[in-house]
Parts: C-alpha cells; sequence; structure tokens
C-alpha cells in the first residue's frame, strides 16, 4: 500500500484531533463516533494492523474509513513535520485497497456505480445535466476567456444548482466572458480520488481534460471548491494543465475596486471556510475580501475559522455516502451552533456541499430564525443594486 | 457475552458499545512498549448515571472494569490486563463551573487539557490551569489522578495537590463526593475533612470510577518569559534547582539534557519560566532569578543562555507540541519514558546513571526533570524511543525501561505511573503493612476484584 511506511510512525498523540486552539474536537468522524478507532491515528494503527493480518476485513473497518471527511484537519495540526503531508494520503491509500479488494460499504459501491453508469452521483440523466441554466440564457463554451464548471452538485443538486444560478448570474451581470459545458459536462471525481478509486478517477480526470483541450478551454472557474482542487492539483498529473480559479477568487477580483453599490444596512455574516479552499488550498482570504466588500457587512468569525474551521462533514465522499451519519454530534450541526452563536444572521458559504449540509443542519438545530445559510454570491447579489 | 453487549447497549446506546476487533485492538494498548491485552468491550459513559449502570452490571457478572481517560499514559494502565470492558471516559468532558473567586473549576473526567485551556483563554482570561507536557487531548482527570505535574508545578506542586474534590462512583455502584463538595455546594478545598481523595490518587483505577472533579486555577500573566541556565557539572543542579525555586518566581522549572539538538549536548539546561502583571514586574522578578544564581555566574560554571524571540516563544508553549516528536526520532513512531519522582538531590546520579543505561542499551534518549514545588521534589524523566516496527527494539527500549526502574527504586526515588512489573518491584520495596493496608482498602472497596485487575498486585 502506498504510504504504508509511514502507518507505525504514528505515535497516536493526538493532535491531529484538534484545532490549533484546542477547544474541541476538530476531526468530523472523531467528533461523531468517539471511539479513539475513528481518529486519524486510530486509522493509521488499524490500516496497520489490516495490512499485517492483525484484523480482518470488515464492515466496521470500511466504516471507520470511508466516514473520514478528508477535511485535512488531521494534515493541518499532526505535529510530525516528516510525515505529516502524507497521513490523509495513507488514509485514502488504504481506501484504496480496499476498493482494489471489492470490500466498500454498500453506499460507497452505490456511488462508484452511479459515476460509471450515469457520470454523476445522483443518477440522472446527463441530459440534464444543463438544466440548472435554463432561463439564464448563458452560452455554451466557445471560447469565452472562461469555462464555467458547475459540477455535480451544481447540475443536479437543489441547493446547488441555486448557488449554480447565482454565481453564474453574477458572473453573467459583471460582464465576464465565460461558457458552460451544459450536458457535455462531466463529474470533476474529486470525491471519487477521496474513496480511493485511483483508477475511475484517472479516467474521469483523463475524460475531461480531453474535452476541456478540444474546446480550447485554458480558464477555468469552478463552482465547488472540490472540482478547484481536483482540476488544479491533480489533473496536471495527466497533463491537465488549465488555469483554475473558485468562483470566490473571481468575485474578488470583480470587488477589488473597493466597496460594493448596494445595500448598506449592517448585517453579520460569519464564513464557514471550506476544506478544499481553506485547508487543502490555503486560500482563507479571497471569500473574507469578498465580504469585506459589501458595504455594511461585519464579520463576525467563529472560534474555529481559517485552518482551524471544522468541515461541514460532507467531504470525503460523504456528501453523498453519509457515512459520518447525522444526530446532535455530527460536525454539520456542531458547526452551525458555533456559527449562531456569534450572533451572526447568516452563515456564509462558497461550497455547495457546505451550503447543502449546513442548511440541512440548521433545520436540524431549528436555528431557520436566527441564522441564514448563503453563498457568497448570493450575498452579494442581495446587497447589489 | 452477547447478553452483557446487550445490556450496555441499554446503557449507552448501540452507538457508543463495541465489542468488534477494531476497537479490541486498538483499546488492547497505548503507544508504550507494554503488550496488548484486549478487551471484551469499550464502552463510552456521558453520565455519572450511565458509569453508575456499568458498574453495577459489571459487579453482577464479575467482569473486570478499566476506566481509561486520554489513553496516553504510556505505562499500558488502561490496558484490560484480564479482559473485560474499557471504560471510554471522554464523551465526559463538560466544564461544569468556573469559579473566578474561589480559583477553581469543576470538570467532568473526560475533559481534556486543551479543551480547558482554551475555555479559560477564552472566557476566564485570567486563570489558568496547570498543564502538562502531554498533549492537549489527555484528560484532566487522568493526569489529577496518576499525580501528574506540569507547567505550574514548581508554584502549586503535583497536579493531584492542585484537587479542591471529586465524585467517583465506587466500585459497588454508590456515588461518592470527597471533599467540601460533600458538605457545601462550593468545590473550594479537601480540607478540613478526612481526606478521601487518597482512596483515588494513583491507584491506577483500582478502586473506583471518578467522575467529575475540581482543580485549582492560577492567575493568568499577561507579561511571561522564560530563561534558561545552563551547567555542564550535574553535581551543581540541585542547589542551583533549590536557589530558583526558592526565589518563588517561578511557575515552572524543567530540567532537560538530550543530545539533540546538538548545541545542547553535554550540557543541563534548566528552563524558569514565570509570569507577571506588568513588565517592571517581569523584569523584577527576571533580576531576583539571576540573582539567586549569581555565585555560579560568578564562578563562571554556570550562565543564561541568550534566547532569540522565537525559541522564547516554544519554550514558553504549554503544552510542548515539540515534545511528541521525539517519537520520530528514528522514524520509529514510539517512545515511553520512567517518570522518577525523587529527591532533588539524587539529581546528579539520576542524570549519571540514566545517561549509562541509555548508551548502554543503545536507545535513543531524553533525560530531564521537572522541579515539584519550591523543589520539594522532582519527575526525574528518561525517555526511550524506539520503532514500532521492529520488535527487537521495541524490546530493547523495554529493557531499558526496567532497567531505569530498577535504578530509580535502587537510589531511593519511586516510578511514576509505573508499568506492572515496575509497580511489583515498587511493591517489593513497600513496607509490607502499607501493602497489607492498600489490600485491605481495596478488598473493602472492590470486593469482586473488578476494578482494573492486575494493578497494584504482587
Amino acid at each position: 500500500m502506498e504510504h504504508a511506511e509511514i502507518l507505525h510512525r504514528c505515535f497516536r498523540c493526538g493532535y491531529c484531533k484538534l484545532p490549533g486552539s484546542y477547544q474541541d474536537l476538530n476531526c468530523p468522524s472523531y467528533l461523531q463516533y468517539r471511539f479513539e478507532t475513528y481518529s486519524p491515528g486510530g486509522r493509521m494503527w488499524l490500516l496497520r494492523a489490516w495490512l499485517d493480518e492483525e484484523i480482518p476485513t470488515s464492515a466496521r473497518l470500511q466504516e471507520i474509513l470511508f466516514s473520514c471527511t478528508a477535511c485535512g484537519n488531521c494534515v493541518e495540526h499532526c505535529v510530525f513535520p516528516k510525515f505529516k503531508a502524507d497521513v490523509l494520503n495513507a488514509i485514502t491509500a488504504g481506501r484504496g485497497e480496499l476498493v482494489n479488494e471489492g470490500s466498500v460499504p454498500r453506499r460507497v459501491s452505490d456511488f462508484f456505480k452511479a459515476i460509471h453508469l450515469y457520470g454523476n452521483p445522483y443518477k440522472l440523466p446527463e441530459a440534464d445535466r444543463g438544466a440548472w441554466a435554463k432561463g439564464l440564457g448563458l452560452e455554451p463554451y466557445r471560447g469565452q476567456e472562461y469555462l464555467f464548471f458547475a459540477g455535480c452538485a451544481g447540475s443536479y443538486d437543489e441547493r446547488g444548482r441555486k448557488m449554480a444560478r447565482a454565481v453564474a448570474g453574477l458572473l453573467q451581470d459583471r460582464g465576464v466572458s465565460f461558457g458552460i459545458l451544459g450536458a457535455l459536462e462531466r463529474c470533476d471525481g474529486n470525491e471519487v480520488r477521496a474513496m480511493g478509486e485511483a483508477g475511475l478517477f484517472e479516467e474521469i480526470a483523463r475524460h475531461n481534460i480531453a474535452k476541456f483541450l478540444d474546446a480550447g478551454v485554458v480558464k477555468i472557474i469552478t463552482l465547488s471548491p472540490h472540482a478547484y482542487h481536483a482540476i488544479r492539483n491533480y489533473y496536471p498529473r495527466f497533463n491537465g494543465i488549465f488555469q483554475v480559479l473558485h468562483y470566490s477568487q473571481v468575485l474578488a477580483r470583480m470587488m477589488s475596486k473597493g466597496k460594493d453599490q448596494g445595500a448598506d444596512t449592517p448585517l453579520t455574516v460569519t464564513f464557514h471556510d471550506p476544506c478544499y479552499l481553506g485547508r487543502h488550498n490555503q486560500d482563507y482570504l479571497t471569500p473574507r475580501m469578498v465580504l469585506a466588500a459589501l458595504p455594511g457587512v461585519e464579520l463576525a468569525e467563529m472560534d474555529r475559522a481559517r485552518v482551524d474551521a471544522l468541515c461541514c462533514g460532507g467531504g470525503g465522499g460523504n456528501f453523498f455516502t453519509d457515512l459520518l451519519g447525522s444526530g446532535p454530534d455530527s460536525s454539520s450541526r456542531v458547526r452551525v451552533r458555533e456559527a449562531a452563536a456569534t450572533g451572526a444572521q447568516v452563515l456564509a458559504v462558497a461550497c455547495p456541499k457546505c451550503a447543502k449540509m449546513l442548511e440541512d443542519a440548521v433545520k436540524a438545530e431549528a436555528l431557520e430564525s436566527a441564522l441564514r445559510v448563503m453563498d457568497l454570491a448570493e450575498l452579494v447579489q442581495a446587497r447589489s443594486v | 457475552m452477547e447478553e452483557i453487549y446487550r445490556e450496555l447497549v441499554k446503557i449507552v446506546g448501540e452507538r457508543f458499545v463495541s465489542n468488534q476487533p477494531e476497537e479490541r485492538f486498538l483499546y488492547s494498548r497505548d503507544p508504550g512498549t507494554m503488550e496488548p491485552h484486549a478487551p471484551d468491550w469499550v464502552v463510552m459513559p456521558n453520565t455519572t448515571e450511565e458509569v453508575q449502570k456499568i458498574v453495577r452490571l459489571a459487579n453482577r457478572q464479575k467482569i473486570p472494569l478499566v476506566p481509561m481517560g486520554g489513553g496516553l499514559v504510556l505505562s499500558g494502565l488502561s490496558r484490560p490486563l484480564q479482559g473485560g470492558m474499557v471504560l471510554d471516559m471522554k464523551r465526559m468532558n463538560r466544564i461544569l463551573e468556573v469559579n473566578e473567586a474561589s480559583s477553581y473549576v469543576v470538570v467532568e473526567a473526560g475533559a481534556s487539557q486543551g479543551m480547558l485551556q482554551a475555555y479559560l483563554k477564552k472566557h476566564h482570561p485570567r486563570l489558568k490551569h496547570s498543564i502538562p507536557d502531554a498533549p492537549p487531548i489527555a484528560t484532566i482527570g487522568g493526569n489529577v489522578l496518576i499525580h501528574g505535574s506540569g507547567h505550574l508545578s514548581a508554584a502549586g506542586g503535583f497536579h493531584s495537590e492542585m484537587l479542591n474534590g471529586l465524585e467517583v462512583v465506587l466500585p459497588t455502584g454508590e456515588v461518592a463526593r470527597i471533599g467540601s463538595c460533600s458538605a457545601s455546594p462550593y468545590w473550594f478545598s479537601r480540607s478540613p475533612l478526612p481526606d478521601l481523595a487518597g482512596l483515588f490518587l494513583g491507584w491506577h483505577g483500582t478502586t473506583g470510577v471518578v467522575t467529575k472533579l475540581a482543580i485549582k486555577l492560577f492567575p493568568a500573566r499577561p507579561w511571561n518569559d522564560v530563561g534558561i541556565f545552563v551547567i555542564e557539572d550535574p553535581e551543581l543542579a540541585p542547589d542551583i534547582i533549590r536557589r530558583l525555586a526558592r526565589v518563588q518566581v517561578a511557575e515552572d522549572i524543567l530540567a532537560w539534557m538530550s543530545p539533540k539538538p546538538d548545541w545542547a549536548k553535554g550540557f543541563q539546561m534548566i528552563n524558569i519560566a514565570y509570569g507577571a502583571e506588568t513588565k517592571a514586574e517581569l523584569t523584577l522578578k527576571r533580576d531576583l532569578i539571576r540573582e539567586s544564581v549569581r555565585p555560579y555566574l560568578e564562578r563562571k560554571v554556570g550562565g543564561f543562555m541568550p534566547l532569540p524571540p522565537d525559541m522564547k516563544v516554544r519554550f514558553l508553549e504549554a503544552p510542548q507540541s515539540t515534545l511528541a516528536v521525539f517519537a520520530d526520532v528514528n522514524k520509529g513512531g514510539g517512545f515511553e519514558y520512567v517518570g522518577a519522582i525523587m529527591p532533588v538531590e539524587l539529581f546528579a546520579p539520576a542524570f549519571r546513571k540514566g545517561l549509562e543505561i541509555a548508551e548502554s542499551r543503545k536507545v535513543p534518549y531524553s533525560l530531564g526533570a521537572r522541579i515539584v514545588g519550591l523543589a520539594h521534589c522532582m519527575m526525574f524523566f528518561y525517555a526511550y524511543a524506539f520503532n514500532r516496527a521492529d520488535q527487537a527494539d521495541v524490546r530493547r527500549a523495554q529493557t531499558a525501561l526496567e532497567d531505569t526502574n530498577a535504578m530509580v527504586l535502587e537510589m531511593g526515588g519511586i516510578p511514576w505511573k509505573a508499568e506492572t512489573p515496575a509497580q511489583k518491584q515498587i511493591i517489593k520495596k513497600m513496607d509490607p503493612n502499607t501493602f497489607a493496608l492498600m489490600n485491605r482498602l481495596r478488598a473493602v472497596l472492590d470486593p469482586q476484584g473488578i476494578m482494573n485487575p492486575g494493578n497494584w498486585e504482587a
């Protein structure tokens, strides 16, 4: 197994379970399940035991490995500088071993099957992929400056579609030259990769790269930080080198001339850093620059922000497989309670998966009257003239 | 077995009980060198009432019960030597009360050191607790109960001495409160009542399951500094440490001797950390510390090491996150240490003999001593790294630890949170009547012998 050589080097000191402030548990699966086995160090030790045949392949082991949200908190806070960068890679590689063995939870195999058969995890027709843009008058990609990549959540999920429409509408309003692939778009594969299906990911990446290159794409704006991460950091391994921007980075450029014009009634906003923009790509400033440019908006940071942000629980495939499960200790519910504690009226997000996870959590926590989940583009639209 | 599982599910819910191979594997061991012993069940209670029900079940069925905090003791004390249940206490992690006026906090036993540290920084920034150099996920309860020490031990002694009171589920299932909280709504002190806390401190979970405890808080000063006094003759250390401690300025005095980094090799470094309300007070305290060791400065046999600001920040960090990294010194992932509680006057032989053992056993080492009180004693540590993937290397470290435990006892020290073989060595040295009393107390408290059996046994 790749990275097997670091498994025994984990001391299980537990820094990986915490944020930098140590204030509470910051590993979503450990927070939820509390058994040591569900912590990053626990996974490292279990993987070693499994490779050494000290424990068998089991449904429990599969659940333990696939409930990891790949949020990167462990990598960020591990105190072992010589191997910390590969802690999450080792867990992903372990998932890969189970995938190769054909020993994965049913929900995971269903996910892979859906991607194989439909090109998306929603099992919806590819022909419907561009339906999110209906009525917006968006142009197909024909050599415009940017390709806007909506991704699976932006194309099929109701909350994600709303967000994709907000982003595209805003880009349109601000005169950004862009087009979409519509029905020709396909899954970016980030969750496939994070779930250890390296072969399927390579197939997806190569397919998308060929499609992008055929269309003459040079610059890509992604709706999802997950797609941003995959295209920016993994597609180059298959010679897919594009200039990739997350939509918040485009918004920040558009708004860099000073405060945006529009409503200036006071509004307190807290921002939830998406793991794939923040910890995985170290961009913590751009979304905050967007918020700072909005008149009347005051940013109230959560205790756990930036490198310390608590994941919404939707990463690593869990948005689709939900092996993390629900309940008051699910990280999405803990996160919205933390957001509400800031006194903010709006919980701003920059990822369709975070939007959905946190909106559901707001309902579960009965916080609808106190806290509204809004994506950055929705917020900009609402505050614009 | 299945019936017990169902009973446990009834008590804590299905999610918080496991009899699966994964949990049985992981809870059979800790990061140290001791061989694994698998539990039959791992249970995570959420309330004192749940703990009571579990204890009563264990009593009825005569099942061994092993309470566990952070699981970071390294000497294998939470391994279930005779199987049974491991009681993982970390769901009980609430901070229940901070009394600013009387400077104490009441927490559940599974609350972590880091969680309390962060809570105080946010809500009571003028107060702090003594944090050990264990990782921040270590529990407050666990550390107090093993007589831990930490970053305020020069000022406040062992962490068990900072204990104001506790709530405990006795091995027969009753809940008892110890200290002022047994007769008052306040958890201010263990005095003036008969001090029953001693029935639970240092017993390694053999006398009950502590569910809540109150510990003393101390001023968190806005100005903080650290100095390092360097010597190269360990014979000088006891007097220097006594002088530094008796100024009553230091919050923490920590000596360390390590072949790494290179600049530290061959020297004894003594860190003195202190805080103040103002810059002027900090300067005064620095001067007092300097003055205390003036004879050594004048003789030019010791001196304060100039410290760049980033290094000061690192040495003032509590807990010191770099300490865990010792485990990776040879890409091996493991270390364990003997923490010997002993008089400060034994510093030089403790150091020399430790060095001899480390070099003869060819184990990577780090030695040091945390001073407790005004040099009333010290916790001298002998940390040995090992490669977890190499059984011969693990055995080498084990042998070095065994030699060290024997050497410490021979010198007149006592191994702290000792592994079971070292417990047996301590018992051999112990006054027989003391051990007989321990056994009588244990028999009264735990008639079925269910609590962490295999510990404190001859």
